[in-house]
């Protein structure tokens, strides 16, 4: 609360937040029909999907150029910057909750289960494990691929940290190219998981309906890969934004936002490598 | 900076105004009308269910539609009623108390309304699904929920969309509260009530992604063969118990914080005495936070944990009463010698004070753990979450809008309709649930529809007060209806003894709160 109290910034009404309840309604709508295979689901779906994507592409394109037209203080860009790291918080959270159902399964139900000789009998409590009536697997090797992913994760967090430090320094090239690798090293890293579930699906037997295992394994690192794609597509954006010269070494907050986010991706995925792959 | 400094009071009218608002008083509007609203709703579901309960033997309503009404009656009691509306009072109070012109994230907070609307149209149509709404109680335990119908991935992705709203919502009210303050409106210079609302935010920012994350699981195990919650595949169906409680306690210091914030409003007020142990006030409601995180086992005391787990969990959860007690007692003590009068929203808050004190009370009876295992499942809980939910979070925002009421409108609200309705709420909410208490110990089941002969006479009595309870909130829509449309014009400062931002402005008060930062001694 340091700046700019004599004028406050207060955007005008707007129809996006009304249009984004519609897009996300029509998605939801037309996912849970076409679990069920119901009359229009995909078509709903889809159309859910275009206007949540349209949605965006406009929202924040206004935001964008409020931004770059000089509308906002220090103060709102206070607000942005603490209300993406508690979006983080929350996105932390959500990973806890499969981290947590990972843990209790692990270190608990299966051992219970095992002790039920009269309903699971002949089952015995060694992880990786899909559960007493579950179909045989191989469980990933975690020094192939996923060695070489965190590999490419790491090194993802120093280019965008590099990218970073131009941007600072008003090297734009600096930042252009570290976007660049950034970018790169994420979508390799995307083609090796897919690869990987590909392996995963056609040679060793491990699918999400290969028990807890399969459940905890495809969930988790699915929905980090969902991140992972995410980050991607939000550092090609702040890539064709430092093209078209936006960002001033003062003034950067969504490059900020899109580093801190690429790292929370990173830091759950040295979580995922040594609780799931790993130990 | 077109928009902002050029007229405060600008704004478009009609339909859009609502629409597209970006403006904390029009979104807090319409939070409250829409908590209204499904407070409507969800209580009509009660009111067939106690039609049902009138008399042993089924009457009027199948079982399994029986079940949905139970289940339909809680989510959209605590996501649709309780929830958005203290989110009203948020919208309405933080800006005006801390010296604000509006919410830090305008146009996301109208997005965390509008999500609402859509959200609950989801979870409603369940209803008219092939196999009908979910059946399995607001819990949704599996394997219940992954056996149910479709109505149940409705009421999933409809959960979905509720946690987007919290989250935002939250995540905005955190934002305004730490980065809109006034100069010199310390945080140890907040009113209560924002104190509470920025501690609920933070529970709300931790626990929502669970459930999201929770019935994420649930719906792999429905559609895409995942073995989460299936032993046969090395899951367990107590899994999604610890998941659940580890979201749901928190959920209920969610839904009683910000009526502890509005209750430690009003009471100084119409005491004129400051409020007693501000500071501890604060600390004890982040304690409370704190332990909300470390008892969600007492849900489940029956499951078959194994002891030193239950031993925590107990002693866990009867440390609350420590924080809750200093709560209650610094209540007491702020009245103790004040110069006390007796408007609506006080007596609100003295119903307040005994009643939930009295759900408190029940909630440390089943705190312990032999004891649950006799309560567990019966209408004791019933009766103990009505006590804290009800006369808890219910009427303290009953008081808290008496109490807002002509500042939001401008115009001064019928004291004697107000007073009935205080009165008539109180003694139909006692004679419906206080029996429950009974019922329960004697054994009566919860979520059933059909009971044995001998619960008769108790159930006839606690329909008569549901129904009763459920006629005299029409009295109140009355009374809000009237206050809005006109009446006796309000002073600011509304109340003698009121402290506080929201008093220097105007009644009603201008569109945007505070245009220029106001100054803080």
């Amino acid at each position: 609360m340091s700046a700019a109290h004599d004028h406050y910034y207060l955007p005008n009404p707007s129809p996006w937040p009304l249009i984004a309840s519609t897009g996300l309604f029509t998605l939801a709508l037309g996912t849970a029909l076409t679990i069920n295979d119901l009359g229009a689901g995909p078509w709903l779906l889809l159309v859910g999907a275009v206007i949540v994507a349209y949605m965006m592409t406009r929202w924040f394109g206004q935001v964008i150029a409020e931004s770059e037209g000089a509308a906002y203080n220090e103060q709102v860009d206070t607000s942005f910057r603490m209300g993406m790291a508690w979006f983080i918080f929350s996105e932390v959270m959500f990973f806890a909750a499969f981290f947590g159902a990972l843990f209790f399964e692990r270190h608990f139900s299966i051992h219970w289960i095992a002790e039920d000789h009269l309903l699971w009998p002949g089952f015995r409590a060694v992880w990786p494990t899909s559960g007493p009536k579950g179909a045989a697997f191989t469980p990933m090797n975690p020094w192939g691929i996923p060695a070489i992913n965190t590999l490419i994760l790491l090194t993802s967090g120093a280019t965008v940290t590099w990218a970073h430090w131009g941007l600072l320094k008003n090297n734009r090239a600096q930042l252009i190219v570290g976007l660049i690798l950034t970018i790169l090293l994420g979508i390799s890293f995307l083609t090796l998981q897919a690869h990987e579930y590909y392996l995963a699906y056609t040679h060793f037997g491990l699918t999400l309906k290969a028990g807890v295992y399969g459940a905890t394994f495809f969930m988790l690192t699915g929905f980090h890969g969902l991140h992972v794609t995410i980050g991607t597509i939000m550092l090609i954006v702040m890539l064709i934004r430092s093209i078209k010269g936006h960002f001033r070494p003062d003034h950067h907050f969504a490059f900020e936002a899109v580093s801190w986010y690429w790292h929370f991706v990173d830091v759950v995925w040295l979580a995922l490598f040594i609780l799931v792959y790993w130990l | 900076m077109a928009s902002a400094a050029a007229n405060h009071e600008a704004h478009p009218a009609g339909l859009k105004r609502w629409l597209f608002t970006t403006n904390h008083k029009d979104i807090g509007t319409m939070y409250l009308l829409f908590s209204l609203l499904m407070f409507f709703v969800a209580g009509s579901f009660a009111m067939v269910i106690r039609a049902e309960l009138f008399s042993p033997g089924m009457q009027i309503v199948q079982p399994y539609f029986f079940n949905e009404l139970t289940t339909m009656h809680g989510l959209v009691m605590i996501f649709g009623a309780i929830m958005p509306g203290f989110v009203g009072f948020a919208n309405w109070l933080i800006p005006m108390m801390i010296g604000a012109p509006d919410m830090a994230l305008p146009r996301l907070n109208n997005w965390s309304f509008w999500i609402l609307p859509f959200a609950f149209t989801l979870m409603l149509s369940s209803f008219f699904m092939p196999g009908g709404a979910p059946g399995t109680g607001w819990t949704m335990y599996a394997p219940l929920s992954i056996q149910a119908g479709i109505g149940m991935d409705f009421v999933i992705f409809s959960i979905h969309l509720l946690g987007i709203s919290s989250v935002l919502g939250a995540i905005n009210i955190i934002v305004t509260i730490l980065n809109m303050r006034a100069p010199g409106m310390t945080l140890m210079k907040m009113p209560m009530f924002v104190w509470t609302w920025l501690i609920t935010a933070f529970l709300l920012v931790a626990v929502m992604p669970v459930l999201a994350g929770t019935v994420t699981m649930v719906l792999m195990d429905r559609h895409f063969g995942t073995h989460f919650f299936d032993a046969a595949g090395g899951g367990d169906p107590v899994l999604y118990q610890h998941l659940f409680w580890f979201f749901g306690h928190p959920e209920v210091y969610i839904m009683i914080l910000p009526a502890f914030g509005i209750i430690s409003q009003i009471i100084p007020t119409f005491s004129r005495k400051p409020l007693f142990g501000y500071e501890s006030m604060v600390y004890a409601t982040a304690s409370i936070a704190f332990l909300s995180f470390i008892v969600w086992g007492h849900h489940m005391f029956t499951v078959g944990m194994p002891a030193p787990a239950e031993m925590f969990f107990m002693y866990s959860t009867m440390l609350i009463a420590v924080p809750t007690g200093v709560k209650i007692f610094n209540w007491v003590a702020t009245m103790w010698r004040g110069s006390l009068s007796f408007e609506t929203p006080m007596l609100f808050a003295i119903g307040f004070l005994v009643m939930f004190t009295i759900g408190g009370l029940s909630g440390l009876m089943l705190a312990i753990v032999p004891a649950d295992f006799q309560y567990h499942n019966t209408y004791f809980v019933v009766a103990h979450f009505h006590y804290v939910l009800f006369s808890g979070a219910a009427m303290a925002m009953m008081g808290g809008c008496y109490y807002w009421l002509p500042k939001w409108t401008g115009h001064m609200y019928n004291e004697t309709l107000g007073k009935w309705h205080f009165w008539l709420t109180t003694i139909f909410f006692n004679v419906t649930f206080f029996p429950m208490h009974f019922l329960g110990l004697a054994g009566m089941p919860r979520r059933i529809p059909d009971y044995a002969l001998q619960f008769t006479d108790l159930n006839r009595v606690a329909s008569i007060g549901a129904f009763g309870l459920g006629l005299t909130q029409l009295l109140w829509v009355y009374v809000v209806y009237q206050t809005v449309k006109g009446g006796k014009k309000a002073a600011s400062k509304v109340w003698d003894g009121a402290e506080g931002l929201e008093w220097t402005l105007t009644s009603p008060p201008p569109y945007h709160s505070f245009a220029t930062a106001p100054v803080i001694e």
